[in-house]
Order: structure tokens, then C-alpha cells, then sequence
């Protein structure tokens, strides 16, 4: 069989000259703006062990990637960067005192999938903020995702705001059985809200507890929604959600973002740490989810150091896509030098350089078609011949 | 602007009649025209043609922002998009079928269907392991032949299995066709698709008050 390429494992992704460059300016407008809310980054392996960060997950079993090292222990590339760093904060940060508020810019891995616009390996941007449980946290860090991905020139936006406490309250209240429950929760998450119909009508329930049901997929909008909300709330765990959504309406407001954000009674993650406040956020251009985050106060505990929790990530690889294609306007130098002015050629290269410009370095005799070289560049000087007998 | 997809083939005319019956202004062309993308500026839509299986793809890609779709396939494809409506318009269902007095193989049953997620989850549920095989069609043609001994497909009238001497052994699901949507446009265009979910659940009583009568 001939080889017509050298193809890559499925859903990897090589990252070009102009995409790296996008993809660069974009990390750095995030990163920049999380560090200026004081945000620390960090670097956690890109391996860790199944029985820990793989089960500590949200993500499926069969989406990650597993290996074995030489002691027969089973290993997982990290499917996601909260768990990792989750252990982290357990096991070493917890020293310095809460809460801690950590950042990273890092690649997770998720299972091969059959059909294109699925990368196995994309980068995520977010952060991690350990230790606080009150709604300031859930709106710094709601509040933070908007400005970094604001400051990255995302404008088309939307973030949609949940609370699963709401929902698994109100259907405990009425349905009285875990796995009832989870049944029901199923058809929100897969967002087949004909099944849900269909499903509570088929319950035996009083009218009352049903229209409760099927009115939680039309509490949705904006700020009015928590006024809704709480006129139908009649448990004590389902008031004291609204309550926090509507003290988090207020603490986004202050921030003066509340424009972007809208608020959805219905909101199940397919993350299924999350135990409060739960969002995802969308934008204009992109099909699929561009980042998701939420309370996770139970999933330290995990690491034997119960804490509350909650953060935000971003894939990078779609936020390029909402943004459309870089601009690349940057000028780029090519100074081309024979042997023997070679160090004339360096100097000037050199200033060039110290001056922030973009410079190549070529000695002529390396260059096999010089049209096609040169076509690159924004500007070519020469450097030829013999010093003073001919310039250019 | 929306764009939607919308399916060729048996459930096109039936979903077109439903979106005149919703108050929408569509030319009578569309059904005719061999053009795959239409516009309806006055409606702000946009149409596009799709089969009947794709329409799920493109949904779920988000190039469409709605669309309507089989439960079958919707079953089949597991796509992450919303399942709005039930439009209640070409009903049938998913069925087993063989000839009749079938003996299933003792050692590998095997199934031909054009479905194999829903067919291998079907067998699984029901305890039992069969080997699965995917065509495009004619799926009938497979246990006269002797390819399998049982299909999974769509029954409508049951005209087709009847007329080829196969008999239905058991049935799967209900099938009814579904308005779908992206779940970006979902949050992004809330408004735009908000009306169009009236006015497609208005047409539906409608249309189910005419059936009564």
C-alpha cells in the first residue's frame, strides 16, 4: 500500500504558525486577565491514576484515555484539569490557608471520536476557586469568566445560570426516591423535553406536583425568574437555591455584567459533580458549548479534605472558532547574508531584534529558491558581495 | 435569520403542511425545487434539505439551528439537541420482524436493521447478545434471503412486511416525528425559537382537534 500522508491518531490536531499564533494572543488575553484578579497558575501532570483524578472525574469512563505503567497501574490522560487539581489543593496547597484561588492554561484528553469537529486533545483556560462557599465566590468567578473572555474580543455572548439544589430538591420533594430522581434528571440532561413531558404525565401525581414539574422548563429569562421561582418554591432546601440565585443576581451586578447572563430553572450538567450553582456559557458562530463551570462542594472531600469549591472553563479551541479567523498583521524581516558578512549581517539583526521587530537570519547559499523564500516576508534586506562594491 | 432543516422523503410534505397550518408564509416551490438551501426573507428562515438521518448532524453542528427529525433517529444518533416538540405527524414504530415460525440461530442471532445502536440496545435490555448487521434499505430483503433471521426496522401500514410474508414479533417503540434544536441557538436566538415553539404547539392542538372531530 502507498502512503499518500502521514496521518495523525484520530482526533489529534497539529497547530500551524497562524492558528499557534491566535491561539497564543488568545490564551494570553484570558491568562492576563485572571491574573489580575489575583489568580495564581499552575501545571499539574498530564498523567494521573485512574483509581484518584480518573474516578474523582465527571467524565465518563469510556471518554478517557487509559494506559498502564510498568508496575501494572492503570493511568489516565487527565480528562479535565478541576479534579487534578482538586488533589492538588488537598494534598499540598492546603497548608497556605483558604481560600485559594488557582488558575491554569492546559490540554485535557478525551476519548477518540469517529466524526471530525471532535479534537481527542483541545486546551482549556478556567480557574479553580477552593475554599469559599458563599455566593461572592460563584459571582467572582461567573464575573471573571465574562471579562477574560470579554478582554479575549468575544462581544456575541451568552451565560445561562442554573441551580441543581433547585432541581433535585423539587423533584425529591415530589417524587421521594433517589432513583425517581436520577430517572427524571436524565431527560433534562439529555434535553429531551418531549420524554420529560410525556414522562411526568405518566406519573401518578396529584395535578398540583405536576404542574410544579412541568413549569421548571419554562422558568427561564432573566432576573424575573428568581420572583418566579420563589413564588412556586415550597421546600426549604428549593427557597434557600432561589435565594442564592437571587443574592448572585445581585453580586453580578455589581460586577455590571448581569447584560450577559440569563437565568434557567432547568440547567442539568452533563458534569455530574456539581452540588449549587451551576452555568454554561455559548456564543454566536460555534454549534457546541464554549465553556461550562459551577459549585462542586463535594468533590474535595474526595481527597479526604472536604471543601467548598467552584470554577469555570473555556475551550480555547472553540473560543477561536467564535472569534473566526485570526488576524495576522504581523511584519516579519528577512535579512540575507553571504559568508563573508556574516557578522555586519548579525549586528543589524541584532538591533532589530533588541528593537522588538521580527527577523530572520539567512545565509544566502542555504536558500534554494530565493521568489519563493522572500514571498514570506514583509521586507528583505541584503547583505551580498564583498563590503562596499555592491549593496543590494 | 434561522436556519432550518428540514428532512426529504416521507415526513417533508407532512411537516411542510404543519408549518402553513403554524401561520408560516412558505412557497409552494419548496416542496418541487431541486435547490437544497431556500430562503424565505419575509419569514426569516432559511431552509435546507437534508435526509431524513442528517438532519440530526447538522442540528447538532449548530449550521442549522432547528430542524425536524424521527424519534428513530433521534434514537438512533444520540445527538446532543434539544427535543422540543412533538409534532405528532408521521406516526409509526419501531418492530422486530422475521418470517413467520422464525428460529433464532442458537449460537449467533443475528439482526439486520438500519439501526444498529437502537437494535443492539433493544437486544441488550431484553438479555439477549445478537450479532448486528447495518443496511441501507430494503432491510425486509434480509431474512427471505437468509442474511438474518429477525430486522429491526420502521412499520408504518405494515403493507411492507405483509406483502414479503414477514410477520412482526415484537414491537420496540412508538416513532413520531420531533422539532429539534441546537442547544447554542437554544440560549443564543431564545426569542426567534420561543415564537416558533408557540406557533408550532398552536398548529399541533389544531391539527389534533381536526382528528378528533
Amino acid at each position: 500500500m502507498r502512503v499518500f500522508m502521514f496521518e495523525k491518531p484520530l482526533g489529534m490536531r497539529d497547530t500551524l504558525p497562524d492558528v499557534y499564533k491566535t491561539k497564543r494572543a488568545l490564551r494570553e488575553a484570558m491568562m492576563a486577565e485572571i491574573e489580575t484578579w489575583g489568580y495564581s497558575f499552575i501545571e499539574t501532570p498530564t498523567l494521573e491514576y485512574d483509581e484518584t483524578v480518573g474516578a474523582a472525574s465527571a467524565i465518563l469512563d469510556q471518554q478517557l484515555f487509559k494506559l498502564l505503567d510498568r508496575e501494572g497501574h492503570t493511568l489516565v490522560l487527565r480528562p479535565d484539569m478541576t479534579s487534578p487539581i482538586a488533589r492538588l489543593a488537598a494534598s499540598k496547597l492546603y497548608k497556605e490557608g483558604c481560600p485559594l484561588r488557582l488558575a491554569y492554561a492546559a490540554n485535557v484528553f478525551r476519548a477518540q471520536q469517529r466524526e471530525g469537529g471532535r479534537p481527542a486533545e483541545f486546551e482549556q483556560v478556567g480557574v479553580e476557586y477552593i475554599g469559599d462557599g458563599t455566593m461572592y465566590a460563584d459571582a467572582e468567578v461567573i464575573s471573571l469568566m465574562i471579562f477574560a473572555l470579554k478582554r479575549a474580543g468575544l462581544r456575541d455572548f451568552t451565560v445561562t445560570i442554573g441551580h441543581i439544589g433547585y432541581v433535585d430538591a423539587l423533584f425529591f420533594d415530589i417524587l421521594r426516591h433517589e432513583q425517581r430522581v436520577e430517572t427524571l434528571r436524565r431527560f433534562l440532561y439529555e434535553k429531551n423535553y418531549v420524554g420529560y413531558r410525556e414522562h411526568v404525565k405518566s406519573l401518578p401525581l396529584s395535578s398540583i406536583d405536576r404542574d410544579r414539574l412541568l413549569r421548571i422548563l419554562t422558568l427561564r429569562g432573566g432576573e424575573e425568574v428568581v420572583a418566579e421561582a420563589k413564588a412556586f418554591a415550597t421546600t426549604e432546601v428549593e427557597r434557600r437555591a432561589v435565594d442564592e440565585l437571587e443574592l448572585l443576581w445581585a453580586h453580578i451586578d455589581q460586577y455590571g455584567v448581569t447584560d450577559m447572563v440569563k437565568l434557567d430553572m432547568s440547567l442539568v450538567s452533563h458534569m455530574s459533580y456539581y452540588t449549587g450553582v451551576l452555568f454554561e456559557v455559548y456564543a454566536k458562530n460555534v454549534g457546541f458549548l464554549l465553556g461550562n463551570g459551577g459549585r462542586y462542594d463535594e468533590l474535595l472531600a474526595k481527597f479526604h479534605r472536604p471543601s467548598p469549591a467552584t470554577g469555570f472553563s473555556v475551550r480555547l479551541d472553540r473560543l477561536m472558532e467564535a472569534l473566526g479567523e485570526g488576524r495576522n498583521d504581523e511584519k516579519k524581516t528577512c535579512i540575507i547574508f553571504s559568508q563573508e558578512r556574516f557578522a555586519e549581517a548579525y549586528a543589524k539583526a541584532a538591533e532589530m531584534r533588541r528593537k522588538g521587530e521580527k527577523v530572520v537570519l539567512q545565509q544566502v547559499s542555504g536558500i534554494q529558491d530565493m521568489d519563493q523564500f522572500t514571498a514570506s516576508f514583509d521586507d528583505v534586506v541584503y547583505v551580498l558581495g564583498k563590503r562596499g562594491k555592491d549593496e543590494r | 435569520m434561522l436556519t432550518f432543516a428540514m428532512p426529504k422523503g416521507r415526513i417533508f410534505s407532512e411537516a411542510l403542511s404543519l408549518l402553513k397550518q403554524a401561520g408560516y408564509d412558505i412557497p409552494d416551490d419548496l416542496e418541487h425545487s431541486r435547490k437544497l438551501m431556500i430562503d424565505v426573507p419575509n419569514e426569516q428562515l432559511r431552509f435546507i434539505l437534508a435526509k431524513p438521518m442528517d438532519v440530526v448532524t447538522y442540528v447538532e453542528h449548530g449550521v442549522a439551528d432547528v430542524g425536524i427529525a424521527g424519534k428513530d433517529v433521534l434514537l438512533e444518533e444520540e445527538r446532543d439537541v434539544y427535543e422540543m416538540l412533538d409534532l405528532r405527524i408521521s406516526p409509526c414504530y419501531l418492530a422486530v420482524a422475521g418470517l413467520p415460525n422464525t428460529r433464532v440461530h442458537p449460537i449467533a442471532p443475528r439482526v439486520a436493521t438500519k439501526y444498529p445502536n437502537i437494535a443492539s440496545t433493544y437486544f441488550r435490555e431484553q438479555g439477549e447478545q445478537v450479532e448486528i448487521i447495518k443496511l441501507n434499505g430494503s432491510v425486509e430483503l434480509a431474512p427471505l434471503i437468509g442474511l438474518a433471521e429477525r430486522i429491526v426496522d420502521i412499520v408504518s401500514t405494515g403493507r411492507t412486511l405483509k406483502e414479503n410474508g414477514l410477520v412482526e414479533l415484537e414491537r420496540i417503540v412508538d416513532v413520531t416525528s420531533r422539532f429539534i434544536v441546537n442547544p447554542v441557538s437554544y440560549r443564543m436566538q431564545d426569542r426567534a425559537i420561543e415564537q416558533m415553539v408557540d406557533r408550532l404547539t398552536y398548529a399541533i392542538e389544531k391539527a389534533g382537534e381536526c382528528n378528533e372531530n
